[in-house]
């Protein structure tokens, strides 16, 4: 057996893993490691300028591929600076593997320079932690936190190691084990038949149903399935932020997004609706409203592979906890069976009467029919996100930061594929966007790949640029330009008369043309809408090139709709500044 | 209602503190909490007594099991259960109290462990209820210090909680 040091492991270990990229910045606990990835690692290493964006990259990266982001950070304030990023993860379910220094195992406790206690920090956002006290335990414990960060409920691992653990002079025997076996953690491989078949009994007897689905049917590759099953019971469907593309946008059958700024249809589909087949979701805030009014009729299925998401906030009628894969596939059997054998539903003519209904509210209140744009040359940033669509054939992977151009993109984008949404949906983290932009490039080089940010969220990573510089990746950023942060400034004007209390620039705004032209990129400013589409095309067209595109845009929109809070339901919404439910 | 749920959890550092912390990131209580190794090195039996609702309860039990150094727990409370907490008790007694203060021990079959001029320390073992009953009986006038092991408890008949 081959004998290696603790970093050559640690260099070995993710090359056996299948890593691709590892994100990271290097630091004095780390040192022994990064020389052993020096030497000798086939796993190219992509060096950011903040940790932070390390962790929002390696994240960017597994939610577009699926596969986990790997992070490398120092001690202390790398591993503090990377804190924002695991959290954004955890929210999301994002499966990812944090390797962070440490002191040496003889100064730990010492207030020693760089000491902070990670295991500590990132206890409450990772899904599992470890602490390696020996060399000779890290190929089972990088083995053991790849398992964990990607199976079940997928989500963040820590992997904390001393500094000495990592020393070249002492070598110990390295075996990467092939397979993994933890006695306290095994994530339910099947659904329960039992409850499965009283969901299909459900769903075939329900006269106004609604699939909601979510960021679960993204990890858990349900999407195909999930598609096949709506279209077999003609049942409408609608997606949550996270959810995006885990139903065509395009298809006829898709409601849109539902929650705070879903569509008028969803929302209303949803408060109406006498069974909801809710799958890989979790019954947000962001999505139920008032949770005592929340959907009054509706019997509630309620599919996921972790049961904490299960009754935590709405009670479900028919629990079933399982991976949505197999789940969807022996509810489909299941439902097949039931017509088959017994002649079962689905009742026709309720669900004609449903869709009638639902076409109706499209019709009044529906985003893409009853909205009217301003018809001077001024632009919208709803006209951006079109014209993106219209620009990227709707093939881009779209990653966005936080805040009003955000809602704008998750509305105006129809996803018609699952990981081509790429945003923090659970945390609501500015300066994701292009960082997790990079992460998405690496992964995909010949697609094109859209940060949808506003000024206050690209400047809370904008250092970023310069990685783009270094590594060459020609990502394209759309800046929806309103000088305010707008959705700070939106619930200003909503609920604070208007006092826009630190929500403004003044005139600080750097030049983002000359800024670009610094970093190397191409900077573009666009304030006609006549100009939109061309400067668009032409951004696109770059394909070598990094494109920062200023778009200027009505400070004074809003994102409609939205929904009354507090004490509202899901059916009561802002449909525009002066028209409610 | 009072709940008392027993884990049975990897003997690793850093387990303790998850399950503690589960409880006040969550925004759960606990009322009392017992910890120590089993006759298996590797694991540790841990059990805490907190107040909640179903859904609360259900909740926490499923956060805990989530937990990946949690391998199995059980709500004693659903079931036939014995629950033992044990108390070290150190009281005044002095003149004629010291016969009044043994009486009172006796009757709750306690044990006088340390006997000093002023002071006696009484072991006491039985249930939270039955501890908080002598500590009433005792009275604030009496009582110097009190020092509780919380709660630990096992399932009756043939159910067992292991691996």
């Amino acid at each position: 057996m081959e004998l290696l040091s603790g970093g050559e492991m640690i260099a070995r270990a993710l090359e056996d893993e299948g890593v691709e990229y590892i994100f990271g910045y290097p630091g004095g606990a780390v040192l022994h490691i990064y020389d052993a990835l020096f030497k000798d690692c086939k796993v190219p290493h992509v060096l950011v300028r903040h940790e932070q964006a390390a962790t929002h990259a390696a994240d960017g990266y597994a939610r577009a591929t699926g596969k986990p982001g790997v992070v490398l950070v120092t001690s202390g304030p790398g591993a503090t600076n990377a804190i924002t990023g695991i959290a954004t993860a955890y929210m999301d379910s994002i499966p990812m593997v944090i390797l962070s220094g440490q002191v040496q195992s003889h100064l730990i406790g010492e207030d020693a320079f760089q000491e902070t206690d990670m295991v500590g920090i990132s206890r409450p956002i990772v899904k599992h932690s470890f602490m390696v006290k020996h060399a000779s335990e890290l190929p089972g414990v990088i083995r053991k936190a790849f398992h964990i960060a990607a199976s079940g409920r997928p989500g963040p691992v820590v992997i904390d190691i001393p500094k000495d653990i990592t020393r070249p002079d002492e070598k110990f025997e390295y075996d990467y084990p092939e397979s993994v076996k933890i006695r306290s953690y095994n994530p339910a491989q099947r659904g329960h038949t039992g409850q499965i078949k009283k969901a299909a009994r459900l769903l075939l007897g329900a006269k106004r149903p609604v699939i909601y689905a979510g960021g679960g049917v993204v990890q858990g590759e349900g999407s195909e399935l999930l598609t096949k099953l709506a279209r077999h019971l003609n049942v409408p469907v609608t997606n949550t932020l996270m959810g995006l593309g885990a139903y065509p946008g395009s298809d006829r059958q898709f409601l849109g997004m539902l929650g705070m700024h879903g569509f008028y249809e969803a929302n209303m589909a949803m408060h109406h609706s006498d069974v909801i087949l809710a799958v890989g979701a979790r019954f947000d805030d962001r999505v139920t409203n008032t949770v005592s009014k929340f959907c009054p009729g509706a019997k509630i299925i309620h599919v996921d592979i972790d049961p904490t998401s299960i009754s935590k906030t709405v009670q479900a009628d028919i629990p079933i906890v399982g991976p949505v894969g197999a789940v969807l596939t022996e509810l489909q059997t299941q439902i097949e069976q039931l017509q088959e054998k017994d002649g079962a539903g689905p009742d026709e003519g309720a669900l004609a009467r449903w869709w009638q209904q639902i076409d109706e509210w499209r019709d009044k209140h529906g985003l893409w029919h009853g909205r009217r744009f301003d018809t001077s040359d001024h632009i919208m940033p709803q006209e951006v996100i079109q014209t993106l669509y219209k620009v990227t054939g709707g093939e881009a992977y779209v990653t966005s930061d936080v805040g009003q151009h955000q809602m704008f993109a998750a509305q105006y984008y129809k996803f018609d594929q699952p990981r081509r949404w790429v945003n923090s949906g659970g945390l609501g983290t500015m300066g994701f966007g292009l960082p997790a932009a990079m992460g998405v490039k690496l992964a995909f080089p010949d697609s094109d790949v859209a940060c949808v940010t506003g000024e206050g969220s690209i400047q809370m990573n904008i250092q970023e640029l310069s990685t783009c510089t270094q590594y060459n990746l020609p990502v394209k950023i759309i800046n929806l330009r309103n000088n305010y942060l707008g959705m700070v400034k939106q619930w200003q004007d909503m609920q604070y008369e208007g006092r826009y209390a630190m929500s403004t620039y003044e005139d600080s705004l750097p030049d983002f043309v000359k800024l670009m032209e610094a970093y190397g990129h191409v900077g573009m400013k666009v304030d006609k809408l006549s100009d939109l589409e061309g400067a668009m095309s032409e951004a696109f067209a770059m394909k070598d090139k990094l494109v920062f595109m200023d778009i200027f845009i009505d400070p004074m929109e809003h994102v409609y709709p939205m929904h009354i809070a507090p004490n509202g339901a899901m059916n009561d919404m802002w449909l525009s500044k002066n028209e409610r439910t | 209602m009072r709940r008392i749920i027993s884990i049975l959890m990897e003997n690793e550092p850093g387990a303790l503190s998850r399950v503690v912390g589960l409880f006040s990131q969550r925004g759960y209580n606990i009322d009392s909490l017992n910890v120590a190794a089993t006759e298996d090195p590797t694991l540790s039996r841990l059990t805490l007594t907190t107040f909640g609702d179903d859904r609360v309860i259900e909740q926490i039990t499923k956060q805990l099991n989530k937990l990946v150094d949690v391998v199995k727990l059980v709500d004693l409370t659903e079931g036939a259960h014995i629950e033992r907490d044990l108390m070290l008790i150190k009281v005044r007694a002095t003149g004629v109290e010291r016969d009044e203060v043994k009486r009172t021990a006796d009757i709750f079959r306690g044990q006088i462990v340390d006997v000093g001029p002023n002071v006696y320390t009484i072991q006491l073992a039985g249930t939270a209820e039955k501890l908080d009953a002598f500590v009433a009986a005792m009275g604030d006038a009496h009582i110097l210090e009190v020092v509780r092991s919380g709660v630990a408890g096992i399932s009756r008949g043939e159910k067992v909680l292991s691996l």
